[in-house]
């Protein structure tokens, strides 16, 4: 059982399949969720043998609870992008649009990883002097809803609900591109969002979760994250 | 002795999680004070007016559709039946994916909308949609089992007076049946104030514009358990409390009640 934040799922369905091809007779079943929800949820003591997080601070929450004793190498990194539904209804060219009144912006709930990188965006815009430095505030002042994971509002995004959400570069796969316009954030103000995995220590399957965290480290696990989007993880 | 067995096990089943709620949420350490914090207020402000709202609504547009269906017969009645009972047992998330299917920006109905500048999604009126459409029956219902088991000797002695339809209605039935009506309206309330899956779907999660109590436990469970604890315990006594008033309402009522639907 792999815990693992959202913008992994299809990356991490490839993995499991291409594990499960190397190990036959395991079966290797995913609970996707946010990296809060699923940290949460290994807090309350749900079972699970890995866990794969979008930031370090919700695999902290999970060391906290004495979940994660091992080492939580970081495995691939991610950058955030700005989408629209297609044919861009509010015109949002640049991430300084998100701050014009009356877009709506979509988030997801504090707490989630790709929440606290994309403030982290803002903040670093806002030390900009043509952004303003209450950029970040007039961007919140959109908001129009936070949701529970980056997947919920890709989803609501390609549907054309709001006019610009927040989410991770591979969070625009082949399936959603079709509905979705992409605005680049300009790399300055960008984060590189580095992503730890980690066994959980009461597994009931070391040996399996060490494979399999061994399998993501390695060539055939670093090959599907890059064909997802993912960039590696920072050497040394 | 081997009867009360199965039944012992099912209601430990429902009375254990409540319980254990109540004294998870007594050992946290956490002030009166911190109790009284913004998104807690924010979100029983938005939940009781937003179920106050949809109650008014379903009294206003519901009673007459139970009246309707408790004592004509027209083609398509079972048709009509059906359609109230559905929300009933449709699961909730389903039911928010369907407004948003219907009435979000991407629909035909949205699109016009959009056009007079206005959207549903994302809105504190999408809760109320929302409520409404999975509360609605459970008021329906009840109301109309009531009416439908007004005697015929009111109707013949209506009759003889002169009264005419409107009359009976407004006059005769409704003063008949006032105790089944409330206790549908604190069932349909009750219903409307738990509302989670259609409200998440539909009208999104944002603090002081749609985010109820139970977004807020949703949400606060994992950033702040205790709060999520506490809005937990908050709404089970709103839950019994309602309960125990609907029934004191039913046994008000002079004819046999409706049983939950």
């Amino acid at each position: 059982m792999v815990f693992a934040a959202s913008t992994l799922a299809d990356a991490f369905d490839e993995i499991g399949e291409s594990f499960a091809t190397q190990h036959p007779g395991v079966e290797v079943t995913f609970n996707y969720a946010g990296s809060s929800t699923l940290a949460a949820q290994i807090t309350e003591g749900s079972p699970a043998d890995v866990f794969a997080s979008a930031n370090e601070k919700q695999m902290g929450v999970a060391q906290a609870a004495g979940r994660v004793t091992g080492d939580a190498p970081i495995f691939a990194t991610n950058h955030l992008v700005v989408i629209t539904p297609i044919g861009n209804p509010a015109g949002v060219q640049t991430l300084a649009d998100l701050a014009r009144p009356g877009v709506h912006v979509l988030l997801a709930a504090p707490g989630v990883p790709v929440r606290d990188f994309a403030e982290a965006v803002f903040d670093r815009a806002a030390a900009e002097s043509s952004f303003g430095s209450d950029f970040k505030q007039r961007v919140l002042a959109n908001l129009v809803s936070e949701e529970q994971n980056v997947r919920q509002v890709t989803a609501k995004i390609a549907l054309g609900e709001a006019d610009a959400g927040v989410v991770y570069v591979t969070d625009v796969t082949s399936s959603v591109s079709g509905q979705l316009a992409v605005v680049e954030i300009p790399p300055q103000f960008n984060v590189a969002a580095h992503f730890p995995i980690g066994m959980i220590s009461d597994s009931q399957q070391p040996a399996l979760a060490r494979g399999f965290v061994d399998f993501v480290l390695g060539p055939e696990g670093q090959r599907i994250l890059a064909q997802w989007g993912f960039s590696p993880p920072p050497s040394g | 002795m081997l009867l009360v067995l199965p039944p012992l096990v099912l209601l430990l089943l429902m009375v254990i999680p409540p319980a254990a709620l109540a004294l998870r949420a007594a050992a946290a350490p956490i002030a009166a004070l911190e109790l009284l914090n913004r998104p807690l207020l924010m979100a029983v402000a938005l939940s009781l007016t937003t179920t106050a709202m949809s109650t008014v609504i379903i009294l206003i547009l519901g009673t007459p559709l139970a009246y309707i269906l408790a004592r004509y017969r027209f083609p398509l009645h079972d048709l009509v039946n059906l359609v109230v009972e559905l929300p009933v047992v449709l699961p909730p998330v389903v039911a928010g994916l369907g407004l948003l299917m219907a009435f979000g920006r991407s629909s035909p109905i949205g699109a016009l909308l959009q056009q007079f500048g206005l959207a549903l999604p994302f809105t504190t009126v999408a809760v109320v949609m929302a409520q409404v459409f999975v509360a609605a029956p459970f008021y329906v219902r009840t109301a109309q089992v009531r009416f439908a088991a007004i005697p015929n000797e009111l109707d013949e002695a209506a009759a003889m007076s002169g009264a005419g339809q409107w009359t009976f209605f407004w006059h005769v039935a409704i003063p008949v049946s006032r105790s089944a009506m409330l206790a549908g309206l604190v069932l349909s309330w009750a219903r409307a104030l738990g509302e989670f899956g259609a409200t998440l779907m539909f009208a999104g999660n944002l603090p002081g514009r749609t985010q109820t109590m139970p977004l807020l436990v949703y949400g606060a469970f994992e950033r702040d358990l205790n709060l999520a604890l506490w809005t937990g315990l908050v709404l089970v006594a709103i839950a019994l409390c309602a309960l125990a008033v609907g029934r004191l309402l039913a046994r008000g009522s002079s004819l046999p009640t409706a049983p939950l639907p």
